[in-house]
């Protein structure tokens, strides 16, 4: 049986001791109702624990955590996955902006839009790959200085019609990882020493792979995802900006 | 003196929230407590404040001065300002209510008063010459009576503000009994600038309030800028050139808000290139002659007048903001928790995109003294445009 808590009268920091008590204890599932607003929810959590959360949670939801698999019902805020290092977050709404930052491992799943400046600084090493999956649109510098992991972006479940699938200088400064974009970007829009490409069919077993899973978490179909083309932005070269002070 | 509390410069996380009924009814002041306390952490207790439309019908054809003094005579010179410059028709202290945690707070007063003219220029006095002679006595007071500050100087709105966590000086300015049309609300963590009485959010002139998260780097050109036509920046803080921009562009040059605001955050110079040629030739311009207006480094800003609430980001989104809507409720804040806090279930909940303003105008005819920016209007000045240019409206009027 799942531990189940309603927190909408506590204060952040005691629904954290209180989630990591029970941890300690040896509890390995919760459903946490009345989530508004409360920042750091699950932050630095190294256990494998199952976890429904109903509302919006505050910001850092996840900062540094190994292992936890969260289920949002609701919409995240700023700076979800904050630096997070194993487990997974699945977003049944919205996210805000700068998620995912410095990300070195595990996935985010975000049913609908993303904010700015999400997936910067992500990196991998070896078999830690991160990856986030956004079933929406995302604002400017997705993926900026990312040095490795894996972004997709579907343009599908979106509040903005009106606006193009990923915002200005996208992945600006990316030397490392790939984003994967279902149709077409501008290539204006792209940061510096970057290029978009056909998939191979590596990159399709990916893709498959991933999107796959995406598709189980929210009920998805996962043909209706591929019946568009998709690109891959990566870096042509290694050091963007190697020559900019070496004319 | 002012005990004005300089830090070493730590992480900043100001918190902002707004709501307004397009219909003109009236929110109870819990209500902007509520959001604004719920992203708490986002001050560290050197700040807050309020501002609220519709709090004086009975006296809105008066502009309704919040004076803050640290004394008695320092108000008494006030007063004697006043009484030489402006016909006074109703003056008492702000009620307020004895918060352990705010010591020495400063004294609060309100006047309702409408300018005097010379003979002379009485024949030409109408709402704008008023609205201008309002500008300048605040800005002769703040810079001349030594320990006085006009907080705010609208008609029919007021500004409520100090030191303190948002829950404190709430309960200082009663805020529980007010209700008010539009509310903003703000949560100081001073970065660069003193948090001090006067520092503290909003910031007004005439009835334009302005909350801010972020900073304004630019704020040594935009206050240069400024002087030029006689604004005078005296409250130590970067947010105070938001409220003269926005007096300056949009009532004085009849900029519509949405063009003021994209001078304040212009688009790149990359994405006006891309743009069709008449917009492409609008923006150019805009870049060009106010150029000492836009507004460098992060914010997000919520701003006020009799008749609408504005939202606007930097063009990079540096700052947080979220808007959501129910009916004819209109909420704005830094975090989406905020709104939630006191709509649980909004009918619309989106990110304003970088650069682009969120404007919420009440419908017509709902208040008193109301204001609508949204079309072009005739510069009011001429001789500025002698100075230094203004826009010609013809490259503006199929906006």
């Amino acid at each position: 049986m799942p531990l189940e808590l309603d927190i909408s009268r506590l204060y952040y920091s005691q629904v954290n001791k209180i989630i990591r008590d029970y941890i300690e204890k040896g509890e390995r599932e919760f459903i946490i109702r009345g989530v508004n607003g409360h920042r750091y929810l699950f932050a630095g959590v190294s256990a494998e624990v199952k976890v429904e959360l109903y509302g919006t949670p505050g910001l850092d939801l996840g900062a540094f955590m190994r292992g936890p698999v969260i289920r949002v019902f609701g919409n995240v805020q700023d700076g979800a996955g904050n630096t997070m290092d194993e487990g997974k977050i699945i977003v049944h709404g919205m996210a805000g902006d700068v998620v995912g930052y410095a990300m070195r491992g595990g996935k985010i799943h975000i049913y609908g839009d993303v904010g700015y400046r999400v997936g910067i600084h992500m990196k991998a090493y070896m078999d830690k790959v991160p990856v986030i999956v956004i079933g929406g649109k995302a604002g400017d510098f997705l993926g900026e200085y990312m040095a490795g992991g894996i972004i997709i972006l579907l343009g599908m479940n979106t509040l903005y019609p009106e606006r193009p699938i990923a915002g200005l200088f996208l992945g600006t400064g990316m030397h490392g990882g790939a984003i994967y974009v279902r149709g077409k970007v501008k290539e204006s829009y792209l940061g510096l020493g970057l290029k978009p490409y056909p998939l191979d069919g590596e990159d399709e077993k990916l893709l498959e792979k991933h999107l796959k899973e995406y598709c189980e978490d929210f009920g998805l179909d996962l043909s209706e995802i591929f019946k568009e083309d998709f690109i891959k932005i990566i870096p042509y070269t290694h050091r963007p900006y190697g020559k900019l002070y070496a004319y | 003196m002012w005990n004005i509390a300089l830090r070493a410069k730590e992480l900043s996380g100001c918190g902002i929230a707004g709501i307004i009924h397009r219909k003109g009814e009236l929110i109870p002041g819990e209500m902007i407590l509520k959001a604004i306390c719920c992203q708490y952490e986002r001050g560290n207790g050197l700040g807050a404040g309020f501002a609220a439309y519709g709090i004086y019908p009975e006296l809105h054809e008066y502009y309704a001065l919040h004076v803050m003094a640290q004394n008695k005579q320092a108000l008494e010179k006030v007063e004697e300002f006043l009484q030489k410059h402006t016909f006074l028709n109703f003056q008492e202290p702000i009620p307020t209510k004895k918060v352990k945690t705010i010591k020495d707070p400063p004294l609060f007063k309100r006047y309702f008063v409408r300018p005097k003219f010379d003979e002379e220029e009485a024949e030409f006095c109408d709402i704008t010459a008023e609205d201008d002679r309002m500008v300048q006595l605040v800005m002769e007071i703040n810079e001349k009576i030594d320990g006085a500050y006009v907080i705010s100087s609208g008609k029919n709105m007021g500004v409520f503000k100090g030191v303190g966590f948002p829950d404190e000086i709430a309960e200082f300015f009663r805020i529980d009994e007010y209700k008010a049309f539009i509310w903003t609300a703000h949560n100081r963590f001073p970065t660069n600038t003193p948090g001090w009485w006067g520092g503290a959010h909003p910031f007004t002139i005439l009835d334009w309030s302005i909350v801010h998260n972020g900073e304004i780097s630019s704020y040594g050109t935009n206050r240069r800028y400024l002087e030029l036509f006689g604004y005078k920046c005296t409250l130590l803080t970067d947010t105070e050139v938001v409220a003269y921009i926005l007096d300056l562009l949009i009532r004085k040059h009849g900029l519509p808000l949405e063009l003021a605001c994209k001078a304040m955050a212009p688009p790149f110079w990359m994405e006006i290139d891309e743009m069709p040629e008449e917009e492409r030739e609008l923006y150019t311009a805009i870049r060009i002659l106010y150029g000492g207006a836009v507004l460098n480094g992060p914010f997000a800003i919520l701003f006020a007048y009799n008749g609408g609430l504005v939202g606007l980001n930097d063009r990079v989104k540096l700052r947080p903001l979220v808007a959501a809507s129910k009916g004819d409720l209109y909420f704005m804040a830094s975090e989406e928790a905020a709104i939630r806090a006191i709509c649980p279930d909004p009918e619309r909940v989106w990110a304003p995109k970088a650069g682009e303003p969120v404007i919420v105008e009440m419908e017509e005819g709902v208040i008193p003294n109301q204001k609508s920016y949204l079309k072009p209007r005739p510069a009011e000045v001429k001789e500025d445009a002698l100075r230094i240019g203004y826009l010609p409206p013809l490259l503006f009027s199929s906006k």
